[in-house]
């Protein structure tokens, strides 16, 4: 007996039943997936900072093994469209292994020898990434959110608060559905009045028996179209629109970040790809604050010039290090092109605190009273460990000013606690 | 013939309504046609739950491997990154329909499929495989339909428990070992009990208790008395024959296991039972399914219920499904089951109603007999091996043009062993049933020895089939079987001429 027991409309309802084996299989290939991030990281410009990632994964790693027959010994293969063969024919072997294969073998493993590859979803790739640094959750979840909402309008909906009443659009609802619901009434009434109107005029209109009924129903109708009409409300609940306003994401204002790194011959790779990180957390701290962000990057030896950055991250030069032809630099572009009142000024600087001896004590100065009044925020990460006069001076300002943090970085993870204020001030809910 | 379908009844006045776009009042009209022609072939079928779904549901139907549930493992995961992959670069179209052998039978319609399409699929997968489910006796022997979603259900629900009880890392690596063995997990000839969720449940803590006194009692290193029956333990044996449950044995003796590992092995084994049969009868079952839905469309379109448009629309996909590119076709890659099963059933059916001589002599008892009952017998008795073996016509060897390609070892060139001419179809088709034998896909591997009174080494022995050696990832596997043994794990591989291969893999402790 077959009978049809049920039809069930599933497409509402679990979706994404995989995620869970999703997230093993990552978990599985984390380290891999944490390599394809890091070069991930170190390959992208700071802007693209956010976005999904191809993973290769060589097919061999994520194999299952079974056993199986391997090559050799005595098969025979029943093959379709055999066209000049007769039996006894001899062919020669083919190259590749299989060997005539074909049959149930190739049909069962299908696929090739090529690498596996797929690509992580942007949200996946960021978790990677703060897992590198260290963040606290509270930060992930705010670099993950958009803080600041901006309310605008959107239009008009049929349902809200009487205060969002929109008294123009609901007049003109009203009358407009006044018009459509009597007008085929009102066209009957005149009808109806010019039909009795002639009637009336018509000279035996007093006499004729016909004429005086009709009348008397014209009449009749007439009353009762205009009994009608009146019944049609002059408001009607479906009238009424209010404004609608929606509460979107804005971040609230522009900002300018200034890239400040040492290139000299001390500075390898490693130490460049800290200070890439580092470059990177504050601004995606950043996008999540402003509108519009630009970067600027100056690097310096001996001197400090504005640089792409491409060319900030991945020329090295050599020979000494005067710290504050940066720091001066960045004030002349400070007051060219940032006027302060209009921007929100932040300053990263990376160094690995080598630095002319008596340079030192000058860029405390120009930090001190040029510099740390004009920004939000000035973050300074030392990537090498040795103590240095930079250092030494440095740690005096940080004393005196709320807006100025600095840290030694030897690992990923040492980088986040130089925001730690940062993210404090910026993003607790007050 | 006996039954009434034969004479087509009253044309229909007019053709079921036939829009592009299904909606559900026309999928339950459909349904209605269909179920009432396929009463009128007696197709038994299980009730029919049809689901709605989405192409991402479809694809994660895919990734379980078509369960609704199954537990959570990585290579779920994989298979999920691979098909979504190759479906959103267009690689690949999914499959328009998914059907569960369960009970009630749950067939997935995808909501993208057209309503053509939908009947289609309703006609395929909820008469076709439906009925092949019910009738086929390897489904009958092996898997219980009424049971298995509840059984995953339960297994679901346990091997979660036991992730958070050990963890995630040991669930998996257990599980990783279990499916490396899958295949040789399964028992061939003994009927195993019916799965049922609550006897699960109720019996599973009673049993592990059991099975682990089991397992102590056969190590047991206590002293024996002196000179009791040292010689008979000497020359005792164990297992004292051979066993090819590779995953039973373990879950029975392996010396280390935990109770709940145990268990794990357990639901592994059955899961893999579960789909024995399926892999048995491949061509079988979707030819059966292919060849219902064209004759129950074909029905009603002589009837007159169905509109040309329509017609064209899933004869098409149709004609797509059976096409079996020749050998040397860019897109040959072996024999399409649909094709072939397609081809039989319907080449079945011919033999019934319009016997050539040539019939006669080769099938002297179907030849004329009711197509109905020979059709419902082959499917019902036989898996694809001796399916071929007993249905494959001269004819539709010719249709083919089937030639069987000798690889010999020894032998610099192939040779083409046989063709479609009377000298060849005999062992052609024996050839192509061999093809079909699971024994010959699949290496016989059994458990052979387990040496009790020293290291505790676990010895498989491969029996080589045609001197056909195992392949790269033997090694691999032995690893996941030492790590389930806990101790050494020898594997000899024996060539006809007694010649052994010797694999082994250290215990991981």
């Amino acid at each position: 007996m077959s009978v049809l027991q049920q039809i069930i409309d599933r497409r509402l309802s679990g979706k994404n039943k995989s995620i869970g084996n999703r997230e093993r299989f990552l978990r599985r290939y984390r380290e891999q997936i944490g390599e394809a991030v890091k070069r991930a990281v170190s390959g992208r410009g700071i802007r693209d900072l956010e976005q999904g990632e191809d993973v290769i994964l060589p097919r061999h790693d994520v194999s299952e093994p079974v056993f199986g027959h391997g090559d050799g010994g005595n098969r025979e293969y029943v093959h379709p469209g055999n066209r000049e063969y007769v039996k006894g024919d001899r062919i020669e072997r083919p190259q590749s292994g299989g060997g005539g294969g074909g049959g149930s073998q190739a049909a069962d493993s299908g696929e090739g020898e090529d690498d596996f590859v797929f690509r992580l979803t942007k949200e996946e790739f960021m978790r990677v990434f703060f897992e590198d640094l260290a963040l606290p959750h509270l930060i992930r979840t705010q670099l993950a959110e958009v803080p600041e909402w901006k309310t605008h309008r959107a239009g008009f909906v049929t349902d809200g608060m009487p205060s969002n009443l929109h008294v123009v659009r609901s007049m003109r609802g009203a009358l407009s559905r006044r018009i459509a619901l009597g007008g085929e009434p009102r066209r009957e009434l005149r009808e109806l009045e010019e039909h009795l109107l002639k009637l009336r005029r018509n000279p035996r209109a007093l006499e004729d028996e016909l004429i005086i009924r009709e009348i008397k129903e014209t009449e009749l109708k007439i009353e009762e179209l205009k009994k009608n009409a009146k019944r049609i409300p002059f408001l009607d609940p479906i009238d009424l629109r209010y404004r609608n306003r929606v509460r979107v994401p804005v971040p609230s204002a522009k900002a300018v970040m200034f890239c400040l790194m040492d290139v000299s011959g001390s500075m390898d790779e490693a130490r460049k790809d800290m200070s890439k990180r580092f470059f990177m957390l504050l601004y995606l701290f950043l996008t999540r604050h402003y509108d519009k962000i630009e970067l600027v990057f100056i690097r310096h030896h001996t001197q400090a010039t504005e640089v792409t950055e491409d060319e900030f991250f991945h020329t090295t030069e050599t020979g000494g290090t005067v710290v504050s032809s940066a720091l001066k630099l960045m004030h002349e572009i400070v007051r060219a092109r940032y006027p302060s009142n209009e921007w929100n000024i932040y300053g990263a600087q990376a160094s690995d605190g080598d630095n002319w001896h008596q340079d030192s004590g000058q860029c405390r100065k120009i930090l001190d009273e040029q510099l740390l009044p004009l920004v939000r925020y000035y973050a300074y990460v030392q990537v090498a460990d040795a103590e240095q006069n930079l250092w030494e001076e440095y740690a005096q300002l940080a004393e005196a000013h709320q807006n100025f943090a600095m840290r030694k970085v030897s690992d990923a993870a040492d980088i986040y606690p130089v925001f730690r204020e940062l993210f404090k001030k910026e993003g607790a809910p007050t | 013939m006996s039954t009434d379908v034969e004479t087509p009844r009253a044309r229909a006045q007019e053709p079921l309504p036939s829009p592009s776009d299904w909606t559900f009042e026309l999928i339950e009209q459909y349904h209605g046609e269909i179920a009432r022609v396929a009463r009128g072939y007696k197709l038994d079928t299980y009730p029919n739950q049809l689901e709605i779904i989405t192409a991402e549901q479809m694809m994660d139907a895919y990734a379980s491997v078509g369960m609704p549930v199954i537990y959570r493992h990585w290579s779920y995961g994989k298979q999920f990154i691979a098909t979504e992959k190759n479906y959103r670069r267009g690689h690949m179209g999914l499959a328009y329909e998914i059907v569960i052998n369960s009970d009630p039978c749950i067939a997935y319609l995808m909501e993208e499929n057209t309503m053509a399409m939908q009947a289609l699929v309703i006609a395929h997968a909820a008469y076709g495989h439906n009925s092949f489910f019910k009738g086929n006796y390897l489904f009958k022997m092996w898997t219980d339909a009424s049971s298995i979603i509840d059984y995953l259900v339960y297994a679901r629900a346990y091997i979660a428990e036991c992730e958070e009880k050990h963890g995630l890392a040991a669930v998996e690596d257990l599980l990783d070992s279990c499916h490396a063995l899958m295949n040789h997990g399964v028992d061939r000839y003994r009927r195993p009990q019916k799965l049922s969720l609550a006897q699960e449940q109720t019996r599973r803590e009673e049993r592990e208790h059991y099975l682990q006194q089991q397992v102590n009692d056969l190590w047991r290193t206590l002293p024996r008395r002196a000179g009791s029956d040292a010689a008979e333990e000497v020359s005792r044996r164990f297992p004292a024959e051979p066993q090819e449950n590779l995953l039973y044995f373990i879950e029975k003796n392996a010396p280390l296991l935990e109770p709940w590992q145990r268990e794990v092995v357990r639901i592994v084994r059955k899961v893999a039972q579960y789909f024995y049969p399926q892999r048995q009868t491949q061509v079988m079952n979707e030819g059966w399914a292919t060849f219902w839905h064209y004759t129950l469309l074909n029905t009603l379109y002589d009837e007159g219920l169905l509109a040309d448009g329509f017609m064209i629309e899933w004869l098409q996909s149709h004609t797509n499904v059976v096409f079996q590119p020749p050998i040397g076709h860019r897109a040959y890659s072996g024999i399409n089951p649909y094709a072939l099963g397609f081809a039989m059933y319907t080449d079945l059916r011919r033999i019934c109603e319009k016997p050539t001589d040539e019939d006669r002599r080769w099938f002297p008892d179907l030849a004329g007999s009711p197509w109905q009952s020979s059709l419902d017998y082959a499917m019902r008795n036989f898996k694809d091996e001796s399916f071929i073996g007993q249905f494959l016509s001269p004819k539709l060897m010719r249709d083919f043009r089937f030639f069987a390609v000798a690889d010999m070892e020894d032998e610099p060139e192939l040779e083409v062993s046989a063709i479609h001419d009377d000298s060849g179809y005999r062992q052609l088709r024996e050839s192509l049933s061999r093809q079909y034998d699971l024994n010959h896909r699949e290496p016989n591997i059994q458990v052979w020895s387990v040496n009790l009174r020293g290291d505790r080494a676990l010895t498989l022995r491969h029996t080589q089939h045609n001197d056909r050696p195992l392949n790269k990832e033997a090694n691999e596997v032995l690893k996941h079987v030492a790590r389930l043994w806990g101790f050494d794990v020898h594997l000899e591989s024996v060539d006809s001429r007694g010649h052994v291969t010797r694999y082994k893999a250290a215990s991981p402790g």
